[in-house]
């Protein structure tokens, strides 16, 4: 164990250099049936510079991104708001909790066939799919969070003179954050992943959209690109709430 | 700081509870687990719904919610807030209020020191020693200046060491703060400590109310008494001075040597454990050793008790099972007692004793 702990951060690179190194040299080997199906890492390399450069990953890029960010924070603050009124309140909990439970196993691309009818083919279509597969994980965990607080930490406040409203905001939420971070992790790199399909199937913009393109001219190298894109944001979207957990909590858990 | 006086509570085990504690009096309510007290201190709080009347200073305060009975609260497992350092912690309270900020900090500073944890104050719980986490809730508890203080077994988790130093200290500050106190324990010891009066509750019910001594030398029932030890209490007929620091008291015919310092001695309690039981004449010198004869074995838990009948008394002694399995004891057989000197307990009567 000491020894793994010696090696420095920077050799976690290693095994990605390797596998793009025999990623390469298989490629550059002709070992598949013509190139164009199997492209090395350093034609990826070069398109994805020309596809930065000449503004078409950017564009569908930024699509993308601004519906997860659009979709991911509503779904998100909506998902920690009424978690926040189910979990504290027990008869909104009752009456909603039965609802929630049918809806939430529903995966979110399963409401874009009704949604397309519903919404249209426009803007709105992908970010209330992103608001869909944000709000139930975001809810849910957030209920169980509130819900898994010790009682007597809510007695002891109410000794100290704290109102209901106080008591959930200073000190139920807090404690429930562990729980609501989970929900957010998740869900996080789960934007990512809804946002391609959705762009896959209906959208005519957006990095799920560019791959489409691609693959009815055969171009490889440019789907391996948006692979690529969609791999790094979906982990430092992920990262990224990790970062957050650990900067809002660890100081006390 | 108030009165407390609940009339006819009725709750869970507690039935038809009438309990009086005098103002900047420090009561402890005694009892084994479940015998009601946490929740005669959850009433008095206010945490929960409960039949009867609960008056501070003859004012009933029935309809009044836990945040404005004025009740300091140091519940049993303290629940301090975790996500919140030890400064913010004490401050939960006072940010209930709207205080100013530096009003705040003041006062804040003014807690850590009462309870001695200044240099704690940007610690997070889970960084604090038992001792020291039992600091905060205190400090905590007593914040917002409350009118009675409510201790749930507030030294239950720490080691006795400084659980013992904790009591001294809490009795200390309780005096001089003068407030009205409930302290519920299931500790003889820690009663006799830290009581001005002692509640023994027993399946909902007190059953006896008085200064400790009270309790331990008159207790009132079986109940009592069996809770307490079942100590054997001794009148005393006369007593005398034998210099060296030492007493010799009569009871019940058998001549008692005790420590003396300087009162009269009216009663003495021997609890049963305290009492050793020899089949062959103990050496030494036959000082608080006596010849007795079974009258009775009963077993009692994993130890045997035995009633041995000394001179003009029905004596009560405890001999663990392992050693009475030793030992070739029947009914009818001579036996001789030994008292543990340190461990007799003395109800002395404050008049200077004549000579």
């Amino acid at each position: 164990m000491d020894k793994l702990k010696q090696i420095r951060p920077g050799w976690g690179i290693l095994p990605v250099v390797i596998f793009l190194a025999i990623w390469e040299v298989v490629a550059r080997l002709n070992l598949t049936p013509g190139q164009f199906f199997f492209p090395p890492f350093s034609t990826v390399v070069g398109e994805f510079y020309y596809l930065i450069a000449s503004g078409v990953l950017v564009d569908n890029f930024l699509a993308s991104l601004v519906r997860v960010l659009i979709g991911f924070f509503a779904g998100s603050i909506a998902g920690l708001v009424i978690g926040m009124i189910m979990g504290w309140m027990d008869n909104v909990n009752k009456a909603l909790h039965p609802i929630i439970s049918l809806l939430y196993p529903i995966p979110a691309l399963g409401w874009l066939p009704l949604l397309m009818l519903w919404i249209g083919i426009n803007e709105m279509l992908p970010i209330t799919i992103i608001f869909i597969c944000s709000f139930f994980p975001v809810l849910y965990n957030t209920v169980t969070g509130i819900r898994n607080v010790d009682k007597d930490y809510i007695r002891v406040a109410r000794t100290l003179g704290a109102s209901d409203a106080k008591i959930l905001t200073t000190v139920v939420t807090p404690l429930a954050l562990p729980n609501i971070f989970t929900g957010l992790r998740l869900e996080a790199g789960m934007a990512w992943r809804v946002i391609i399909a959705a762009e896959m199937v209906a959208i005519p913009t957006g990095i799920g959209a560019l791959m489409m393109r691609a693959e009815s001219l055969i171009r490889i190298d440019i789907i391996i690109v948006c692979l690529i894109v969609l791999a790094v944001m979906c982990l430092s979207f992920e990262k990224l709430f990790e970062y957050l957990e650990a900067k809002l909590t660890t100081k006390w858990r | 700081m108030p009165s407390i006086r609940l009339e006819n509570i009725t709750k869970y085990i507690c039935h038809n509870v009438n309990l009086e504690i005098f103002d900047k009096e420090l009561l402890v309510l005694l009892g084994p687990n479940g015998a009601g007290k946490t929740t005669l201190l959850n009433i008095i709080a206010g945490l929960t719904d409960y039949d009867g009347s609960v008056l501070f200073d003859n004012e009933p305060v029935d309809k009044l919610p836990s945040s404005k009975r004025g009740v300091g609260y140091l519940f049993q497992d303290l629940f301090l807030f975790p996500h919140l350092d030890v400064a913010s912690n004490i401050a939960y309270g006072l940010r209930t209020q709207k205080q100013a900020q530096n009003e705040l900090q003041g006062r804040v500073e003014e807690l850590l020191q009462l309870v001695k944890i200044s240099h704690l104050a940007n610690r997070y719980p889970k960084h604090l020693s038992g001792g020291e986490k039992q600091r905060v809730a205190l400090a905590r508890a007593l914040a917002l200046s409350p009118r009675v203080l409510l201790l749930d077994e507030p030294l239950n988790s720490l080691d006795m060491q400084t659980a013992k130093y904790l009591r001294t200290e809490l009795k200390q500050l309780q005096k001089r703060l003068g407030i009205t106190t409930i302290y519920v324990t299931h500790d003889l010891a820690e009663a006799e400590e830290m009581a001005d009066r002692i509640a023994v509750i027993q399946n909902g019910q007190v059953q006896q109310m008085g200064r400790p001594e009270e309790i331990f030398f008159y207790p009132v029932n079986e109940v009592v008494s069996d809770f307490i030890g079942t100590p054997n209490i001794l009148h005393c007929d006369y007593c005398r001075t034998l210099g060296q620091g030492v007493l010799e008291v009569n009871c019940g015919g058998l001549n008692i040597i005790l420590p003396d310092d300087g009162n009269m001695v009216r009663r003495i309690a021997l609890f049963p454990r305290d009492i050793y039981i020899s089949e062959t004449k103990p050496p030494g010198p036959e000082v608080n050793r006596f010849k007795g004869t079974i009258t009775s074995i009963k077993s009692y838990g994993d130890a045997v008790r035995l009633e041995v009948k000394v001179a003009e008394n029905n004596l009560l002694a405890e001999v663990p099972y392992h050693i009475f399995e030793d030992m070739d004891l029947t009914v009818g057989k001579e036996v001789f007692l030994i008292l543990k000197l340190r461990r007799i307990k003395v109800h002395e009567n404050k008049d200077r004793r004549q000579k």
